[in-house]
């Protein structure tokens, strides 16, 4: 695991720690207690008892989506739950040169901890790598540094697992349907979390051979370019069986452009978490009926993380003395029967 | 679509050429051709799409989603063509519909509904246009820094007041504007809208003496100025005139999309100028035209219609934009130097 910009170590990744990534909250289940309580009693493993006081640097991503917004109130939130974490937090940038600088702020002010959510992973190695020689250790959240010498630890989410679970429950649903057409709306076209998911994707359904992916189009994370693509979209196939939408937020644009051609003859799974997505599922009222998470939640666990590491403990119930160096959250699918259980981290 | 365009009166063309032409190019005139050359990158592209998917795309809920689809663009795009022609830019359009659409979908606003929404989503377009034209009229600016300027602090704005969040619209009677059952004998009203702006802008561009204005300051400022002719306050008037497509259009958006969001309007700049250039309008001002922008539009949007009910994905249809912007460019400098 010395890399975690392939695909493979993603999953191996996924698969070495989701243990690690249930306990650390990344979903915000409520772990069950283990019958491991003797061993664990052993581990200097961080719990809620307040420890030692810890300020943790927190560089956020510019909130202009709302999934990075919710990002930024889950770290937020997390870190008042702690009386003895402080936090210093700069946020508002998209600008890889700027966050530069108020990671360097950060690192002057000698913060115990940094937490950063990169706007490019690749562009801000540096200064990650700055920060782990000014003895500063960096939780990385979501957007992976190019080197794993630049962060002692790296949460993030699946997105290839997000690709993987759509198609695996869209399969399920239509299993016993012969000759099915599915559709996806994908993402940015020139992230690397958009290929990703469509890997997934396509990797999941060659699990269901009556199932057939007809066609595929790029939107751009918004509300106006979900509703125009999928409005061609559903001109260009007039008989599918299931769609999948990688972003909750072009969905509230993609609902509507179904809505507008009165189409309701196939199911829809959304991508990412929105609440908007969350409400639509449990009123079970139109074609969406599920979503697969991304969780926002991951920057919860971040904080989690931070704080374990400036008090040079573990991670409560894993048999370890320090924390993972990698955590993955698990790109759960929400769907009508669990959809109350996370309604809570259902994002605006 | 083919009625008849004369060239602007009061620009610096000459009306007819001395000779050469063929008969029919001098009965019709420069822009007619340039029309023509338009109508048939259309057709042309109207047959590719009816070879190719004969079925989804000769559909009459085709043409009312390439029409809508080409609306919100296309009504910036008539405000955006009036200020090229008068020799300046504004690149502050998208993010004008943006911070419009966001104002017009708060909380607060949505309480007032349909007239609330559609007020808040004009006064804010006119609002942000005032501002251009205050600081390039009075304030010396040059358009490109003054808008430029706009772009990012209405794009700010729009994200300060959303918090990054998607403001979804609550209220029925907006929203119906976009459904079926509202359609006129088959036209989606957004359709209707975007007809009327239009025809307005043509009337007021080749009709009116503030559109021969236009075309003056855009051909030689100075001379206009000699001519008896306002400047300042002529510029004023066309960015608050190209804010007040933005409202109309930020609307229809809300309308369309159902929500607000900070990052609507996204690169409407670059659509609308793109339009407008190869519909004929001189990106150095005195000459332009309505009727060429809105067949730029809407050979954009049959572009992306046609590519999207092939299955085709976005990086080949940027490149197609591309090389139409520049087969456009060139065809319109042959059929322009004629004379």
């Amino acid at each position: 695991m010395t890399k975690l910009t392939s695909r493979r170590g993603m999953l191996f990744g996924a698969a070495a720690v989701s243990a690690g990534a249930v306990l650390a909250g990344c979903t915000s289940n409520d772990p069950d207690g283990g019958d491991d309580k003797a061993a664990a009693d052993t581990q200097p493993a961080a719990d809620d008892k307040p420890g030692k006081p810890v300020t943790i640097g927190y560089a956020g991503p510019q909130a202009d989506h709302g999934w990075l917004n919710a990002v930024n109130e889950q770290a937020k939130k997390r870190a008042e739950k702690y009386s003895e974490i402080t936090m210093e937090i700069t946020e508002g940038s998209n600008d890889t040169a700027q966050q530069i600088g108020q990671i360097e702020t950060l690192i002057n002010k000698k913060v115990d901890v940094l937490v950063i959510l990169p706007a490019d992973g690749k562009a801000l190695t540096q200064v990650g790598l700055k920060a782990m020689r000014a003895g500063i250790p960096v939780v990385n959240l979501d957007r992976i540094f190019n080197s794993p010498q630049a962060y002692r630890c790296w949460v993030g989410g699946d997105n290839y697992g997000m690709g993987l679970n759509a198609a695996h429950y869209i399969g399920e649903k239509l299993k016993d349907k012969s000759d099915a057409k599915v559709i996806e709306l994908a993402g940015i076209d020139n992230l690397e979390l958009t290929q990703q998911r469509t890997q997934g994707f396509d990797d999941g359904l060659k699990n269901y051979p009556n199932i057939k992916k007809v066609a595929r189009q790029a939107a751009e994370f918004t509300v106006e370019s979900g509703q125009a693509k999928m409005a061609q979209l559903l001109q260009a196939q007039s008989d599918f069986d299931a769609l999948w939408n990688h972003d909750d937020d072009q969905g509230v644009g993609a609902l509507r452009a179904i809505e507008q051609a009165g189409r309701d003859d196939f199911l829809m799974v959304g991508g990412a978490g929105a609440l908007s997505a969350f409400q639509a599922i449990k009123a079970d009222s139109g074609v969406l009926k599920a979503t697969v998470l991304y969780p926002p939640t991951m920057a919860a666990s971040a904080i989690d993380l931070a704080r374990a590491l400036g008090q040079g403990k573990g991670v409560s119930g894993l048999a370890e003395f320090e924390i993972p160096s990698t955590v993955t959250c698990y790109s759960a699918v929400v769907d009508k029967d669990n959809v109350d259980q996370y309604m809570s981290t259902g994002f605006k | 679509m083919t009625q008849h365009v004369s060239p602007p009166r009061g620009s610096t063309d000459k009306a007819a050429p001395v000779e050469g032409p063929p008969a029919w190019r001098v009965r019709l005139g420069r822009a007619d051709v340039r029309t023509l050359t338009l109508l048939g990158v259309l057709a042309a592209l109207v047959l590719i799409g009816g070879i190719t998917q004969p079925d989804a795309f000769l559909d009459t809920r085709n043409l009312q989603l390439v029409l809508t689809q080409a609306s919100v663009i296309g009504i910036v795009t008539v405000g955006v063509t009036f200020v090229i022609i008068s020799g300046g830019i504004d690149l502050s359009v998208g993010a004008i519909v943006a911070l419009s659409s966001v104002w017009a979908t708060t909380v607060a606003t949505q309480e007032y509904g349909f007239a609330g929404i559609l007020f808040t989503a004009i006064v804010v377009g006119v609002g942000c246009g005032l501002v251009n034209g205050l600081l390039i009229s009075f304030g010396g600016m040059v358009p490109f820094i003054a808008t430029l300027a706009m772009l990012a602090s209405a794009r700010g704005l729009a994200l300060q007041i959303t918090d990054g969040r998607t403001q979804v619209v609550t209220v029925p009677s907006v929203l119906d504007l976009a459904e079926r059952d509202s359609y006129v004998l088959g036209i989606p009203p957004l359709v209707l809208v975007f007809a009327a702006v239009t025809v307005v802008g043509w009337l007021v561009l080749n009709r009116t003496t503030f559109g021969r204005r236009t075309v003056a300051v855009g051909g030689n400022a100075e001379a206009a100025r000699l001519a008896g002719i306002d400047v300042r306050r002529q510029r004023l008037y066309l960015y608050l005139l190209s804010g007040l497509c933005c409202g109309i259009a930020a609307f229809l958006l809300v309308a369309l999309a159902g929500s607000g969001q900070n990052t609507n309007g996204n690169l409407y700049e670059l659509d609308a100028i793109a339009a407008a250039i190869i519909g004929g309008t001189l990106l150095t001002g005195g000459r332009g035209h309505i009727l060429g922008s809105v067949l730029g539009v809407l050979i954009f949007t049959t572009i992306t219609n046609i590519f999207a009910l092939n299955n085709l994905q976005s990086d080949v249809q940027q490149i197609a934009k591309g090389a139409i912007i520049v087969a456009a460019v060139l065809v319109q400098r042959r059929t322009a130097s004629t004379h």
